[in-house]
């Protein structure tokens, strides 16, 4: 599904290496975690992946289904099947929720050659994906994300995801900012998600999230590269133990 | 403000090819007056401070130059909706194409009638509120434009209407130089709509004064005409009773040249005025300018300036606008927000917001930045698969919508964003 071989970052405007040689490949149907320490890498992946500027790749290839994403805007990258659920979702004031997200998904279907959904349709279908996540009628009417409580934020994440269909997620630190219960649902819609198609790589702090959205491979990451590969089992160690052990093990 | 001494010279050539038209004493003398006025004042030059941001020179100059006509091919505006039609054609009422003037709960007449009539209640209004208005900042385009009107229309408002009265400016000759003047007035209690459409002329002045009494309403929904190479100096004066609500908006897209000014006197207590303005400008020949001047002279009145401004390829925006609290008018609610969106580093937005307050118990706020496409929120957007093109125009609609929203009647409002997806949407290509 995704196949990252020998990634190399940089900032664009200083001269910092952040991502320094990643290899990882997501399969179809599997989840993969990534942990580890501030500063390590994992946002900057998930946004180059998705094509936020401010970047420069020096190095290495990102392979969606065996297309180069690296080569696409972002919105073709989504059109491809990628998404993001943004570790801080943007606020856009005029913008509503609904609009917005028909605007995308219609986007996305005729970037793919397909037909776009009618008004109707896509109402019927929206209302049933946000009722699942417990988003009011109020919330899809307002504009994208503003005055919406952190929970608010990241269901609305989940939604955006339930209602483009990726092949590709990426969520970038959904449990940060949630309560028990709101990473509980978050969670539910996540899992509602899963199925043999798809692939799914977390970004997370802590084992609390993987409680809820179980993975089948969990990397660490830090300064840049991938350290250490395993199963959930590596998640408690973290979680117990922290990195230093971790990390004092590869180095 | 130190007054500079008039060049009646720049006065009398302007003047020289105008014609004072006939009419009945009072409409006489109300004309006689404004040109003494204008001579008293001098016309506009680029070193008055009210002028600092607008160059008035081809706005005062003898010779209008000429615009080329725009052809619309987005028909009419608000097609379904049921309007009484009053079409004026580079500047001359044109009663075959406009509708049957009668309607219940209004009094309409030309301007040419009802100042021939020895008693009118148009004495009241006609010159008088320009006047009034001339009190802080001179306004010689005004009084030039009393003086030498050569049409309009006068509308009496006896009761709440619900169909809007529509002023259709039609623009047919490439070199037409048009005054018009228009009075309404609104009796205690009375209703009214009013749309303005259409580009006029190659040169335009106009002054709509609207007195509105207590407990009376006065809308208004005004589209600009996009013919690129149009002159448009217009001024809005009005006067509210108590409990009375002004409500204006603006849309202007294209454009060499606008200057609007809107002068408010809120004159009874618990008076609401908003005057609102979207406009979108492309390319380094167009400049447009939003002037206001509030005046609150009573308690527990509300006003409301919201302008928003999309700029690229070297437009101008300006914006001047003044929030004045006398001694006793406390209570006030004052709000003022100024906004340019600029789409590229050649683009300017001037503004000047004024507050000057002499009332110790009032709440007045305002704001004005100028700013760049928001890149997150576009890359958010993007993310999401929208291009980046579409996205971006999302954005400029979403950033026109706080001036949109100030549009109570949604068919109307609808209009305006119609209007504006068309304008994106032919610069998309």
């Amino acid at each position: 599904m995704l196949e990252i071989k020998d990634l190399h970052v940089k900032l664009e405007e200083e001269d910092k290496q952040i991502l320094k040689g990643v290899n990882l490949t997501v399969e179809p149907g599997k989840v993969h975690a990534i942990m580890g320490p501030n500063g390590s890498g994992k946002s900057t992946l998930s946004y180059v992946l998705s094509g936020k500027g401010g970047y420069e790749v020096t190095g290495g290839s990102a392979l969606l289904e065996g297309e180069e994403l690296l080569d696409m805007e972002a919105e073709e990258r989504a059109a491809a099947g990628l998404f993001l659920a943004f570790q801080y979702p943007v606020e856009i004031p005029g913008v509503g929720n609904m609009t917005f997200l028909r605007t995308a998904v219609n986007a996305q279907r005729k970037a793919r050659g397909e037909d776009e959904m009618s008004a109707g349709e896509f109402l019927k279908v929206i209302r049933a994906k946000a009722k699942t996540l417990k988003i009011d009628a109020d919330m899809l009417k307002r504009p994208v994300n503003v005055g919406f409580s952190g929970g608010e934020k990241k269901r609305n994440e989940i939604l955006q995801m339930a209602m483009l269909e990726p092949k590709m997620c990426i969520l970038d630190e959904t449990d940060s900012g949630l309560d028990v219960d709101a990473m509980k649902l978050v969670s539910e819609g996540v899992n509602a998600l899963r199925d043999e198609g798809r692939g799914f790589l977390v970004i997370t702090h802590y084992q609390r999230l993987l409680d809820h959205i179980k993975p089948d491979v969990v990397h660490i990451m830090a300064d840049g590269r991938i350290v250490k590969t395993g199963g959930p089992e590596l998640a408690i160690e973290v979680e117990n133990n922290g990195y230093a052990d971790i990390l004092a093990e590869v180095a | 403000m130190a007054k500079r001494k008039p060049n009646p010279d720049v006065v009398a050539a302007r003047l020289a090819d105008l014609t004072m038209p006939e009419g009945s004493a009072w409409a006489l003398g109300a004309r006689q007056s404004a040109r003494a006025r204008l001579e008293q004042m001098g016309l506009p030059e680029r070193r008055d401070e009210y002028w600092k941001f607008t160059r008035p020179d081809t706005l005062v100059q003898a010779d209008a130059p000429t615009a080329a006509l725009f052809h619309n091919d987005e028909g009419p505006l608000w097609d379904d909706m049921d309007r009484l039609k009053v079409v004026f054609v580079d500047g001359v009422f044109d009663a075959d194409a406009s509708d049957d003037l009668s309607q219940e709960g209004l009094e309409i007449e030309r301007l040419g009638d009802a100042t021939s009539k020895d008693i009118h209640w148009a004495k009241d209004i006609y010159g008088v509120l320009e006047t009034r208005g001339q009190t802080a900042v001179d306004r010689p385009l005004a009084a030039l434009n009393t003086a030498f009107a050569t049409d309009g229309i006068v509308i009496r408002v006896t009761g709440k209407v619900s169909k809007p009265v529509n002023l259709i400016y039609l623009h047919k000759s490439e070199t037409s130089d048009v005054i018009l003047h228009h009075c309404i007035k609104i009796e205690e209690g009375a209703e009214m709509t009013l749309l303005e459409t259409g580009p006029a002329a190659a040169r335009f002045n106009k002054v709509l004064e609207v007195e509105i009494a207590d407990k009376a309403a006065f809308h208004h929904v005004r589209v600009q005409g996009r013919d690129h190479e149009r002159r448009a100096v217009t001024g809005i004066f009005t006067r509210l009773g108590t409990e009375s609500t002004f409500k204006s908006f603006t849309l202007t897209m294209n454009g060499v040249l606008t200057r609007n000014e809107c002068v408010i006197e809120l004159t009874g207590d618990d008076a609401n005025a908003t005057v609102a303005g979207a406009c979108v400008g492309d390319g380094d020949d167009f400049h447009h300018d939003d002037t206001v001047f509030i005046t609150h002279d009573a308690v527990n009145c509300e006003s409301r300036q919201v302008f928003k401004k999309v700029l690229r390829n070297g437009a101008t925006g300006v914006f001047q606008g003044k929030i004045l609290v006398k001694k006793d008018a406390q209570k006030t609610d004052g709000y003022q927000i100024s906004q340019a969106l600029l789409l590229d580093d050649d683009s300017q937005f001037l503004a000047k917001p004024e507050l000057e307050i002499y009332a110790d118990d009032v709440a007045c706020s305002h704001g004005s930045t100028t700013g760049a496409i928001d890149e997150t929120a576009l890359f958010y957007l993007q993310s999401r698969g929208v291009p980046k093109a579409e996205a971006t125009d999302l954005l400029v609609l979403a950033f026109l919508a706080e001036a949109l929203e100030e549009i109570d009647n949604e068919t109307l409002a609808e209009g305006m964003y119609e209007r504006l997806e068309g304008w994106l949407a032919r610069r998309a290509s």
